[in-house]
């Protein structure tokens, strides 16, 4: 019997990371947790708003709170947690539900501004999957691996919005390691980058690619320098911004070697033998023939 | 209407005692107005009646479709007839079904805050927020299917503080939804064929050569 959880995917889960949400709903079910999306939801509010007055941008994320009190009065979950996956959802919620949490006047304002719906009532706790894995227990995530990542060398990356502020990190906000646990559970090998908690250069590499393709070029560049094989992640920016952007990065940087970047959820699936759910022709670089020839994908399975 | 109850009403600020038993468009005609625009099928279907009005000694600004809300005693009144907002042209044909169709046209709706105003300007009661929302995230099955009983009345649009236009979204959204969704209906091709092939002419040529009288008749005893 599956625990049923809220899940919030967000807009990039459902255009640009699909394979992430693939990925982790099929691997999240293997572990037991069974990801119930939220039947009405919108956007989480993308940034938060640094402005203390700043009402109106803690309405979208707000909203979405209490669509999970909603949801789990009409018993579609079995508690008041809300998962989410990309990490950009995870703080922008987080954050708003600390903000309502710690301040009366504005959780009046926003009763007031959102009469239509029931009043927020407090009792959702956001997290993100990666604690959920965590609290499952690393012998659970050995226990539930079909085909250990054998001979593969992942280099953890975290970027900044599981992290920072530190009030919202999921794991010691300077040296994290949730990641490289898992990694190590699902049997690969991993390498340590200095960088892991830094700035891939984020939503600058709309208006300022440049300086974002420097940034995510340190990142690659200390992973490709401790022999990683890949990069593993659990935000859709930044994977756009160190795999997707990376023949860009390559054209500054033509040393910089083909390093793929997969969401953590992937290589569960991988381990946990979903191959059919990791969702690997979504990525580039194309991991595959890496995995190929470190005999990890298909009729190669050992 | 002799005998019957009175109500004061104030259209665009100007005081009128009018029946109770008027709908907001039939009380302006009643006070004098002459409705050129603003008014159309009188049937709450074409949309073209937006109305705001608020009530003495309420903040709330309200919506309605004039044909449709009976006047009430204190309501200040003014009708829209027009609302501005550029419809994009796009070739339905060479569109990709997916968000970036949405922010390719109508960019702004990136801008959206979630804030529900749009939904709770909707006379027809539609969760116009939701629709704008799954068509941000390409959901274009819900963005339909939320906006199907939009009639472009337009009030989403000049409540909306994003400055989206609503119901260009879900127009798009339906347009999507059934050339690259759905696709195309059996049943329809199929009557197509049949009006193609001349089997309804012998009616048609009938009906073109009945009066008036015979067609209201006709009409009203339709099955």
């Amino acid at each position: 019997m599956s625990h049923r959880l809220a899940y919030y995917p967000g807009c990039t889960l459902k255009t640009n990371a699909i394979n992430y949400e693939i990925s982790a709903i099929a691997s999240s079910k293997a572990l037991g947790i069974e990801l119930v999306e939220l039947p009405r939801w919108n956007c989480c509010g993308t940034v938060h708003a640094l402005a203390r007055d700043d009402v109106m941008h803690y309405i979208a994320p707000v909203r979405n709170l209490i669509r999970v009190e909603q949801m789990r009065g009409s018993g579609l979950v079995d508690e008041g947690r809300l998962v989410t996956l990309c990490e950009m959802c995870y703080n922008t919620l987080r954050r708003a539900d600390m903000g309502v949490k710690e301040d009366q006047e504005r959780r009046r304002k926003l009763r007031d501004i959102m009469e239509e719906e029931p009043p927020y009532r407090g009792e959702v706790e956001v997290v993100h999957l990666l604690q959920l894995v965590k609290e499952l227990g690393w012998g659970k995530v050995r226990e539930r691996v079909e085909r250990p990542l054998r001979g593969l060398r992942v280099a953890p990356y975290y970027g900044c919005l599981l992290l920072r502020p530190r009030g919202l990190a999921i794991d010691d906000y300077n040296n994290p390691t949730i990641m490289e646990r898992l990694v190590e559970s699902l049997g690969a090998e991993v390498v340590e980058i200095p960088f892991k908690a830094k700035c891939c250069g984020s939503y600058q590499t709309v208006h300022m690619s440049q300086v974002a393709a420097m940034l995510s070029h340190r990142i690659l560049r200390q992973a490709m320098e401790g022999g990683a094989d890949m990069i593993t992640l659990a935000c859709p920016l930044c994977e756009y911004n160190l795999g997707e952007r990376q023949e860009r990065i390559r054209g500054l940087f033509p040393d910089l070697k083909y390093l793929p970047v997969l969401y953590f959820t992937q290589l569960m699936a991988l381990a946990f033998g979903l191959e059919g759910s990791a969702g690997l022709e979504f990525n580039n670089p194309d991991p595959r023939p890496l995995l190929r020839s470190k005999g990890l994908l298909g009729e190669s399975r050992k | 209407m002799s005998g019957g109850e009175m109500v004061t009403v104030y259209i665009m600020g100007k005081r009128y005692r009018v029946p109770a038993n008027l709908t907001i468009m039939k009380a302006m005609e009643y006070a004098g107005y002459q409705l050129r625009r603003g008014a159309g099928c009188r049937g709450g279907f074409c949309g073209a009646c937006s109305t705001i009005y608020r009530m003495r000694g309420s903040f709330r600004l309200q919506v309605a479709l004039a044909c449709q809300k009976m006047v009430e005693d204190g309501m200040i009144i003014t009708q829209l007839p027009f609302i501005p907002s550029e419809k994009k042209r796009y070739n339905l044909e060479k569109l990709k079904p997916g968000a970036s169709v949405f922010l390719e046209y109508y960019p702004e709706i990136a801008r959206c805050l979630s804030c529900n105003t749009c939904t709770k300007a909707c006379p027809q009661d539609l969760m116009v927020m939701d629709y704008v929302q799954a068509a941000l995230r390409g959901d274009i099955k819900t963005a339909a299917e939320l906006s199907f009983d939009c009639i472009s009345c337009g009030l989403c649009a000049v409540r909306c503080p994003a400055e989206i236009v609503p119901y260009h979204i879900g127009q798009l959204a339906r347009r999507l939804y059934s050339r690259y969704i759905v696709g195309p209906s059996e049943q329809v091709q199929r009557r197509a064929m049949e009006v193609e092939m001349g089997r309804f002419d012998e009616e048609i040529q009938r009906l073109k050569s009945l009066d008036t009288d015979t067609l209201r008749e006709l009409y009203s005893r339709r099955g």
